[in-house]
């Protein structure tokens, strides 16, 4: 049975300012909602098995697995071991971006110009690259760690040819998804602009994280039973836990 | 998708290798050389992954390879792209016309999770990437293990966001080319999945050629 986020099982909550980076871990039976509190907000996000950082997301067996190119309720994001890293289990904005990577300087100061600490104080110029690079040093973590990446809110869709659509207006102020963690997993995040956004204004937006005690999935869980797959894939994460 | 061919002579390849399914290759193709991979029997799924060799670090990046094209197929014209930002290859033939990279490379984990729990113990692309690492002294090892390319795998996305396991679009004969833009490892799993129609339950052998940049 998964509860839904109330005042009773509220964890914390914090809100991480638009081009901020931060990471921390996820235990198992514990979710996380975040929401879109202006709209218009991207958040670049990579998962890792606290326990074993080897374990980490993984993009294709993740749009593979469930035979989709994007993420929404019911979709699960699964590590390269077979295993259910986190389940959306709840979504109102309708499609989640896992095809499209990261910012990195060089695409920030050809889009938005540069803007250095010296200059900007902390309204500086980040990148999702180099924000993640941080984070990832805080648990022993660099570049080998990076991979291909979650951007919440965001929507890149893909024509009959193959072409790359960024859907403009996509996410509305107070649009949420949330996450039900079914391991201890390190998250790693970076508000920071999608790559495919076309505001020629460098203006990422905040994202407000509220964690909670759901609860582990039962038997009727949608996540689970969403896909055949997903039912082996909670059962492989669950050899974990007996 | 564009349909491009070479003029280049196999008989004046420097390097000329049958890969049989199911085997790994890791070899260094150096900056001017050029790399084709030929189809010797149709729709066999080439797992194919490029590092720079002055620094593995470096590597290949389906993310950014598909939007700095702006397309999710690899095709003639495609540069795949790095980590950093700069270009490892360039294709420059293709007479199968598109290659996925965002269906990953097969696993027994992923096997497990795709087909049923018990096809973990057969052979898979992660466990030949992992052999060859295993193998090569050069310090790479899973981590370095990241989204690949698929040369002649067809993997449609739908305009509605869903990823489909079409019949393939490649058949006998149909090779891809690419020409080294820096010294670059190339990694290969020449694929033994046994669950997916998309090579008709029947892995198959490619040929693997390079051409130093005098002969071209």
């Amino acid at each position: 049975m998964t509860e839904p986020l109330s005042k009773t099982n509220l964890l914390w909550e914090e809100t991480l300012p638009g081009g901020a980076h931060w990471s921390f871990v996820m235990k198992r039976g514990t979710a996380l909602r975040l929401t879109d509190v202006e709209g218009g907000a991207n958040l670049a996000a990579l998962f890792y098995n606290k326990d074993e950082k080897l374990e980490r997301y993984n993009m294709p067996d993740t749009l593979k697995a469930q035979h989709t190119a994007h993420l929404t309720a019911g979709f699960v994001l699964y590590s390269d071991m077979g295993r259910v890293l986190a389940s959306v289990i709840g979504d109102s904005v309708g499609w989640h971006d896992t095809i499209s990577g990261m910012s990195n300087a060089a695409l920030v100061e050809k889009r938005y110009g540069k803007a250095t600490y010296q200059q900007a104080r902390n309204d500086m110029h980040r990148n999702a690259r180099d924000s993640m690079l941080i984070e990832l040093g805080k648990w022993g973590l660099g570049k080998r760690d990076i991979v291909p990446n979650v951007n919440f809110f965001s929507k890149v869709s893909a024509d009959d040819a193959g072409g790359m659509l960024y859907a403009v207006n996509h996410s509305q102020a107070g649009g949420y998804v949330e996450l039900r963690f079914e391991m201890d997993v390190l998250v790693v995040l970076s508000a920071t602009q999608h790559p495919l956004d076309p505001n020629p204004e460098y203006a990422p937006k905040p994202v407000l994280l509220q964690a909670w005690r759901c609860g582990t999935p039962d038997e009727q869980d949608l996540c689970r039973n969403f896909r055949p797959e997903n039912v082996r894939g909670f059962y492989n994460t669950e050899l974990l836990f007996r | 998708m564009s349909i491009v061919e070479s003029k280049l002579n196999p008989q004046q390849a420097s390097y000329d290798l049958v890969l049989p399914a199911g085997e790994s290759w890791l070899h260094e193709v150096k900056r001017g050389q050029v790399f084709r991979i030929l189809d010797l029997e149709g729709n066999q799924a080439v797992d194919t992954l490029f590092y720079s060799a002055r620094d593995p670090e470096e590597r290949y990046s389906a993310v950014d390879t598909i939007r700095e094209q702006g397309n999710i197929y690899l095709t003639a014209g495609t540069k795949l792209m790095s980590t950093e930002g700069n270009v490892l290859m360039t294709i420059v033939a293709d007479t199968c016309g598109r290659h996925d990279t965002l269906g990953g490379a097969c696993a027994a984990e992923s096997n497990s999770v795709r087909y049923a729990i018990d096809k973990k113990y057969m052979h898979s692309c992660r466990d030949s990437f992992l052999h060859a690492l295993g193998h090569c002294d050069c310090g790479m090892d899973k981590r370095d293990l990241t989204a690949n390319v698929n040369f002649f795998m067809n993997v449609p996305v739908t305009p509605q966001g869903e990823l489909t396991f079409a019949d393939g679009i490649s058949a006998a004969g149909k090779y891809v080319e690419m020409r080294a833009e820096m010294d670059v490892f190339v990694l290969i799993s020449n694929c033994p999945q046994l669950n997916n129609p998309c090579n008709a339950y029947n892995p198959t052998p490619v040929q693997l050629l390079i051409w130093d940049a005098v002969a071209q």
